[in-house]
């Protein structure tokens, strides 16, 4: 026997989270947007803020449009190739070692993430002591990756692990027929994993990569402690007008800009599911 | 011939798959092990390839009242449990009425939801901190809580309306006919029915807030200092020993639940997790 729960009770129930998410999101969210054309000098509405944000950070944009970018791709085949490994991998040994080994940095907070590479990434540091041991650097040519480098090298250690579980979730959850006929019939691995196993896979592949995106666009604390000096990451200007200059306007602007990046990455995702010809899961 | 048709000798095969393995290895646990030296090295100089003095002097330092990490500590912790409760009583009942799908708009409230994990956050948060100050919630416990639990919501929400899609609705409704009230029913099939998932996701937002950073950063000051703020301090004055200890105390409660979570968090929650 149904018996359908009133819609109205229902709602009811989704008040409290929706008030919550309207008033400490979507509010803040909407002054963001306003603020960043809001002239606070004349009290009207104009690009001004954009013009000074781009003619003080344009070079910021562009490094965090790429790294996050570089970072995104990097996870993207990095993963789908351990996870692809996981799934096709025959060597049970190599397998189980694989699946122990990726999993660390999954719960390992990004700040600690980004102490951790601070420390190992520095010109003194353990890579670079184990790289002029091992007799692969010279140690006057040893450089410090504290810079852009170091970011892309933080965001790939910590968010491989999330891209790669959910994409083997993905792949784990697929009929296995499939794959078993072409191999029998003399497909290689790769050519399973390219042709049969990823297109298969391909709406979770993109759900994780832009997640990842938006994660590494977030991050506050990773430039923060990786990069020293300038040119750094947008967050780390928007803390910096803020702070130092009580400027929400140019932050704000900012902040436009990096929605605008996720904005066009959530455009990517949506115009893949349409090619498709079904909606993206 | 193409790249997809191409094959290893069989013994090539096995040294480029020990070597790639070997070099994920180090890559993941080269920077973990770096820092557990960095825990317990007294002073360690250029050129030495490790500590020239091995001690545990950092952690007496940690440790002191005086430090502030051990208050740090206490104050990621109770901002954490408060956290937990706050946005375990918004979302159970809230995942609950999306766990039924008849729900209207069902679809559109579970988008509205991830809402606060689709737009970078810092933005967003330098705003919360402008609006808090004018409700003198700045630099208070309660300010810091909510803009965790924002946070921590989508993945309250949404874990918790997978357990509750996950409980059969046999015994809810045996319950039902056998006279209980929907409340009743509730409390007493569908909400133990559910706990382990619940459990998950009470788990879930305690660690990212005990994690979070930039609503902490931007809300807080300057009274709240979280351990994580603690340990960007001690990173940015230079102090590499204090930096790694109060990392690695971060580290303890994501390990334990590494080890735990898949006690709590079954396969057929995991499997409904946004459905």
């Amino acid at each position: 026997m149904q018996r359908p729960t009133s819609s109205l009770a229902m709602l009811a129930l989704l008040a409290p989270a929706v008030l919550m998410v309207g008033l400490l999101f979507v509010y803040p969210l909407g002054m963001s947007l306003t603020y960043a054309f809001h002239n606070e000098l004349t009290g009207g509405w104009d690009l001004g803020n954009f013009s000074k944000a781009f003619a003080l950070y344009g070079g910021d944009i562009a490094l965090t449009a790429g790294v996050t970018v570089l970072s995104t791709a990097l996870v993207g085949v990095l993963s789908i190739a351990i996870a692809g490994y996981l799934t096709l991998g025959e060597n049970q040994r190599a397998v189980a070692i694989l699946g122990w080994i990726y999993r660390w940095p999954l719960f390992i907070p990004f700040v600690v993430a980004a102490q951790l590479m601070r420390t190992f990434l520095a010109k003194n540091g353990m890579l670079n002591n184990t790289l002029m041991s091992l007799g692969l650097v010279d140690p006057l040519n040893a450089v410090s990756l504290l810079d852009w480098r170091g970011v892309v090298i933080t965001f790939v250690w910590k968010q491989l692990p999330f891209a790669t579980l959910l994409i083997c979730g993905a792949m784990a959850a697929m009929d296995r027929s499939m794959i078993e006929s072409a191999r029998g019939l003399g497909a290689g691995r790769l050519r399973a994993l390219l042709e049969i196993v990823l297109p298969q896979v391909q709406a979770t592949v993109w759900v994780a990569l832009i997640l990842s995106f938006v994660t590494m666009l977030s991050a506050l604390s990773v430039p923060m402690m990786v990069i020293a000096g300038s040119p750094t990451m947008l967050t780390v200007d928007m803390a910096w007008r803020v702070n130092s200059y009580g400027d929400y306007g140019v932050a704000n602007a900012l902040g436009f800009v990096s929605f605008t990046m996720s904005g066009v990455a959530a455009w990517f995702y949506l115009r893949q599911g349409l090619r498709d010809g079904r909606p993206p899961k | 011939m193409t790249l997809t048709h191409f094959r290893f000798p069989a013994f090539l095969g096995t040294v480029l798959r020990g070597l790639l393995i070997g070099l994920l290895a180090v890559a993941i646990f080269g920077p973990l092990l770096n820092m557990l030296i960095w825990t317990v090295t007294e002073a360690w100089y250029y050129p030495a390839k490790l500590p020239v003095r091995w001690g545990f002097a950092f952690w007496d330092k940690v440790f002191r009242p005086e430090a502030g990490a051990m208050r740090a500590l206490s104050t990621s912790l109770v901002i954490a449990l408060l956290t937990v409760v706050l946005s375990l009583a918004v979302a159970i009942p809230a995942g609950y009425a999306l766990s039924k799908r008849h729900l209207p708009l069902r679809s559109l409230f579970l988008l509205f939801f991830l809402l606060p994990q689709a737009f970078p956050t810092v933005a967003v948060h330098l705003n919360i901190a402008r609006m808090f100050y004018g409700l003198g919630l700045t630099g208070t416990i309660w300010g810091v809580m909510l803009v965790h639990a924002i946070q921590g919501l989508v993945l309250a929400i949404w874990i918790a309306s997978a357990a509750f899609a996950a409980i059969g609705q046999e015994q809810v409704e045996a319950a039902r006919n056998l006279g209980a009230s929907p409340l009743r029913a509730f409390m007493t099939v569908s909400l133990p029915l559910a706990a382990p998932g619940l459990m998950a996701s009470a788990i879930f937002v305690f660690l990212i807030s005990l994690d979070e950073f930039s609503g902490t950063f931007f809300v807080g000051v300057p009274n709240i200092q979280t351990l994580p703020l603690t340990m960007l301090n001690a990173a940015m004055e230079g102090n590499y020993q204090i930096a790694s200890i109060t990392a690695l105390l971060l580290l303890v409660p994501s390990t334990l639940f590494m080890l735990f979570v898949e006690r709590f968090l079954k396969a057929d929650v995991l499997a409904s997790v946004g459905k």
